[in-house]
């Protein structure tokens, strides 16, 4: 449990941190510590360079930004679970925020760190993909916005380039949408989700007239499942049936495939219900 | 057996003294290995197969040597000359045994994930760490099997080829006509179960350092393990070192569980490192390389038949084990199955029973002894057959238990041992106070009637174990090793405080606070007028260490005699100097009194060290010491209740409610024992739903961290309800029995039972543990709902 070795410099701006990340072809960025700590400690992860972000205080934020409210990527998630304006206008977010980990993980985890991380099993990457989120990147060529349907390319791979540094994540005002749930297996309380569901429904004159549900850990990305969103407008009288259609779950110690996608329609159905009534 | 009469209790036994540890190790300031540093000390770092067999056909270390800051690196073959001996096995079970070769280094094949085959020594842990990734190993990699059953195949890859077999050996007991009583049983059962693999996860990992005194030959370690003395004994003849020039030293221990009853590779490197290089070497494991270098628990796979009467009366039990050592043989591998070879048949009283393990060699890191250590396996075994017979049978499971219940004290069971004192049927009447079936009947069958998702389930496992080891003639008539005594010394020092010095090596229990609590009461002074030394063989007097909840039972107990002779010489004293007959002083509390004459132990102990009026032939001093061979075992019992709540369309399975009954004699420290159920409880409920150990095809183990081997916990585990009866054990004068296993050996059964119950309308009987969601919820499928 003793790290490779690795320089390590203090990242004062955004600027500062995208310069230091050029200046070397293997650096990292470090954050909340959470994914890559115990990466580095089993010598799994062994960048030449860290570059310690977590004391930027301007990328950590909520703002009200018209449609959308824009979340600066090293807000904790802590603070995404106590942020008024997230409570009121994107509740999903909070709410799946005060499901990660355990309080220590929750006070030092960012939400930038747990996207950019691309974990299959991270719960926030597929709530963002369900609220169609914007995720901004800075690298030394400008800004530049990534759907979160973009995002993901894999099992921790993300459309954030070495040189890059997300900065900011764009997520819709509810509004109309009322109605939402994220719900994940675990074992144990603190483990990473065996499964996850998010769920968002729009209703209108007593029918669903729009939902987006996506897959947390049924993929090597969190994934839509628009099957179920297609069942579920059409009405169709158990729409999370075909949860696991578009899914390609893995297989692990946790669970086998077979019963990830059981668990996903057992999931998807508690969701829906809980997004059809909340 | 003798008996012997109970002596009442005093001021601090008995009560929940608050633990004189605890000031330090929450302050943070405990002494474990990873905080002790010496000047010029060096790092160890092993490098370890990443393969479950293969030969080694090439090991380079020279790049390793070269790195800046390295001071040394050695294959197994160059560092073969340090070695007078194998690593020990203590427990030769059977005449025949295989008992192959086993160094710290491993030179030819590579047996296990995990085994050890070169080391590099650093001025620096990470250096060591980097240097170690630079060791250039050839292996040729070949076949390996990992489960106990198929080793025993024809033609399965064997782990030691110069043994022609994985059987290590096959152990048997008999007793009673079991064959006759099965074929005039009016109904049998038969069940196959599984003790899943676990691994032992002590707070603190394993470490040691090693030192040789400048200018002698003389060698400290250092070590985190439970059993200093005989870590001393052993390592003495594997370094090549006379016991007499060894020191070892436990310091403060995190948990052991079992895992550190044990002899290992990195004490004898660390050792042998530190006389070749002439300087302090240290090592501390990592957690995953924990995971593969430190024993393992359980691996066996149980087949158990009940005979019994149509009434329901158990009239033999037969039991066949297949127990996995896994790649060498540590300290008590072979032994542990027979830790519960006598009590298969539980708390009952059963006429006819044979019992036979068979052990066997697997591509895996060895197993040992695990809290329980065997009587886990056996309880998990009886409770759950019991259940069994009794749906077999159609009759209520407690009206079973009760039927078949020893009732008379002491009770010599079929397998030959003698059980001291017990109240089966207070226990499950206790436990039926603080439990209403009736009430949780009433709930199960409404939620069953309203097709609720979430099933209920209760289980009971009424259990009694042999702990408190051992007699050594008894040790020794089943081929184990060493005794089974221990060791106290009390030093009543001239200024009014105590000394004792015990040969029991806590990490975790409490003993300098009970020890205390023992001392106080028959010598008259404050629990913070004791200091409990241990763990260390120069200041110790010599014993056998904490393992198989022996400490309280046998060196508790030899604390209280090396107490009476301080009394005795103390009356004798007292008499002299206060001018009277010694029939005519009185004793109470440390007070010697004869009218308004009168001498206290603290007073006596002045007048013993300075001597200046001392008895005709008296020795100055006031200390003495007591050594105590325990005439039987100690045999707590209980009942436990779990309640489950089963999300049947998940399989998500939750221990909702627990409720235990324990009588383990009289109590010392109740919070202690309390603490001491508590976190075996958790641990056997670990076993029951949460913890696995899974190797892949290859022998790699697929739950190699914290993250993939689930430790349940507090979030996963109710507020345990806890109760005690107390039947004193008779073969002590304190009355005590052991405790720190029961919670583990009781509760695997009891929740596994609760599933049972639960699943039962489904047609599911039994579930492989742990009861992982997916397990559940494919019986459920298989069931067809």
């Amino acid at each position: 449990m003793i790290p490779a070795t690795f320089d390590y410099e203090v990242a004062e701006s955004a600027d500062h941190a995208i310069s230091l990340l050029g200046s070397r072809e293997d650096a990292k960025l470090l954050a909340g510590g959470h994914s890559l700590i115990p990466l580095l400690r089993l010598r799994f992860s062994r960048p030449s360079l860290l570059v310690d972000i977590g004391r930027i205080g301007e990328l950590s934020y909520v703002r009200d930004a018209g449609e959308q409210l824009a979340i600066g990527a090293l807000t904790r998630h802590r603070a995404l679970r106590e942020d008024p304006l997230l409570q009121e206008h994107c509740p999903i977010v909070s709410h799946t925020a005060g499901l990660i980990g355990d309080p220590q993980v929750r006070h030092r985890g960012t939400i930038g760190g747990s996207l950019a991380h691309g974990d299959p099993a991270s719960d926030l990457p597929a709530v963002m993909l369900a609220l169609g989120a914007e995720l901004v990147v800075s690298g030394p060529g400008g800004e530049r916005t990534v759907a979160a349907g973009e995002f993901f390319r894999g099992v921790f791979e993300t459309a954030v380039r070495p040189e890059e540094l997300l900065t900011e994540i764009r997520v819709p005002k509810l509004g109309s949408w009322t109605g939402w749930s994220y719900l994940k297996y675990t074992r144990r309380a603190q483990d990473w989700a065996t499964v996850g569901v998010a769920a968002i429904v729009r209703r209108q004159n007593g029918s669903v007239d729009e939902a987006r549900i996506a897959l947390t850990n049924m993929a090597p990305t969190p994934v839509r499942a628009s099957a179920t969103e297609q069942a579920l407008v059409a009405g169709e009288d158990d729409p999370a049936v075909h949860i696991a259609d578009e899914s390609d779950p893995p297989a692990d110690t946790a669970a086998s495939a077979e019963f990830r996608s059981h668990l996903a329609r057992v999931l998807g159905r508690r969701a829906l219900e809980e997004a059809l009534n909340r | 057996m003798t008996t012997t009469e109970i002596v009442t209790a005093g001021r601090a036994v008995g009560t929940s003294v608050p633990r004189k540890e605890d000031r330090k190790l929450l302050m943070g300031r405990g002494q474990f290995i990873d905080n002790i540093n010496l000047p010029g000390q060096l790092w160890l770092a092993v490098v370890r197969s990443p393969y479950a067999h293969a030969r080694i056909t090439g090991v380079n270390v020279d790049a390793a040597r070269a790195v800046q800051g390295v001071v040394a690196a050695f294959s197994g073959a160059e560092l073969a000359s340090e070695w007078a001996g194998s690593l020990p096995c203590a427990w030769p079970v059977t005449e025949d045994i295989k008992m192959p070769p086993h160094y710290p280094l491993a030179t030819d094949k590579a047996r296990h994930t995990g085994d050890g085959v070169a080391v590099v020594v650093a001025e620096m842990r990470s250096l060591a760490k980097d240097a170690a990734e630079l060791v250039e190993i050839e292996y040729e990699p070949l076949a390996a099997v990992t489960d106990v059953e198929r080793a025993l195949e024809p033609g399965a890859p064997l782990v030691h080829d110069e043994i022609g077999t994985n059987e290590c050996y096959v152990w048997k007991l008999d007793a009673g006509e079991a064959d006759k009583a099965f074929e005039d049983a009016a109904v049998t059962v038969k069940r196959r179960y599984r003790q899943q693999r676990l691994i032992p996860n002590a707070i603190e990992p394993r470490g040691a350092i090693a030192q040789e005194l400048p200018g002698t030959d003389e060698l400290t370690l250092w070590t985190s393990t439970q059993i200093p003395h005989i870590v001393r004994l052993t390592l003495s003849s594997v370094v090549g070192v006379p016991e007499a020039r060894l020191r070892v030293i436990a310091p403060d221990v995190g948990g052991g569980f079992g895992s550190k009853l044990d002899v290992y590779a990195e004490e004898a490197l660390c050792l042998a490192l530190a006389r070749r290089l002439k300087r302090p070497v240290k090592w501390v494991e990592d957690r995953s390389e924990g995971y593969v270098s430190t024993i393992h628990g359980r691996d066996v796979v149980q087949e158990i038949e009940l005979a019994a009467t149509a009434e329901g009366r158990i009239t033999g039990v037969r039991v066949r084990l297949t127990a996995a050592m896994g790649a060498y043989l540590q300290l008590v591998t072979p032994g542990v199955p027979l830790l519960g070879a006598w009590v298969y048949a539980g708390c009952y009283d059963i006429g006819a029973y044979s019992f036979e393990c068979t052990g066997v060699f697997t591509h895996t890191t060895p197993t040992d002894a695990y809290r329980g250590a065997g009587r886990p396996e056996a309880t998990y075994a009886i409770e759950r057959a019991v259940d069994a017979l009794a749906a077999e049978l159609g009759k209520d499971a407690l009206e079973l238990r009760r039927l078949n219940f020893i009732t008379e004290f002491p009770a010599t069971i079929a397998s030959g041992l003698t059980i001291d004192s017990g109240d089966y049927q207070a226990l499950l009447d206790k436990a039926l106070e603080l439990v209403d079936v009736d009430e949780f009947r009433a709930e199960q069958a409404e939620r069953r009637r309203r097709g609720d998702t979430k099933e209920l389930g209760i289980g009971f496992s009424t259990y009694v174990e042999m702990c408190g080891l051992a007699p050594s003639g008894i040790l020794g008539a089943i081929r184990y090793g060493a005794g089974g005594w221990d060791a106290a010394t009390i030093r009543c020092l001239p200024t009014g405080t105590v000394q004792v010095l015990t040969g029991t090596s806590p990490h975790g229990q409490g003993h300098e606070t009970s020890w205390s609590q023992i001392a106080a009461d028959e010598l008259g002074y404050d629990v913070d007028e004791i200091e409990v030394l241990h763990g260390d063989t120069t200041v110790s007097p010599l014993g056998m260490d904490t393992y198989g909840s022996r400490s309280l039972t046998v060196g508790g107990i030899a604390l209280h005699r090396a107490a009476q002779k301080i009394v005795a010489k103390a009356r004798t004293l007292a008499a002299h100097q206060l001018e009277v007959g010694e029939d005519e002083l009185t004793h109470e509390g440390g007070t010697f009194a004869a009218g308004d004459r009168s001498m206290t132990v603290k007073e006596i102990a002045l007048a013993a060290w300075t001597a200046h009026n001392l008895p005709e032939g008296m020795e100055p001093g006031l200390e003495a010491t007591a050594v105590y061979d325990p005439p039987n075992f100690s045999w707590p019992a209980g009942a436990h209740v779990a309640f489950v709540e089963i999300d049947t369309e998940t399989g998500d399975t939750r221990l909702v409610r627990y409720v235990a009954v324990d009588d383990v004699g009289r109590v010392v420290n109740p919070a202690i024992v309390d603490g001491q159920v508590h976190g075996g409880i958790a641990q056997g409920v670990g076993q029951a739903l949460y913890e696995e150990a899974i190797y892949d095809e290859d022998g790699m183990l697929l739950t190699g961290s914290m993250t993939s081997y689930l430790v349940p916990t507090a979030a996963e585990l109710p507020s345990f309800e806890l109760a005690r009866t107390e039947t004193p054990s008779p073969t002590n004068p304190l009355g005590v029995k052991g405790v720190g296993e029961t919670g583990a050996i009781a509760s695997p059964a009891a929740v596994m039972n609760a599933i049972a119950d639960a699943l039962a309308p489904y047609g599911v009987t039994d579930i492989d543990m742990p009861a992982t969601p997916e397990r559940v919820w494919r019986a459920l499928e298989e069931a067809g709902r």
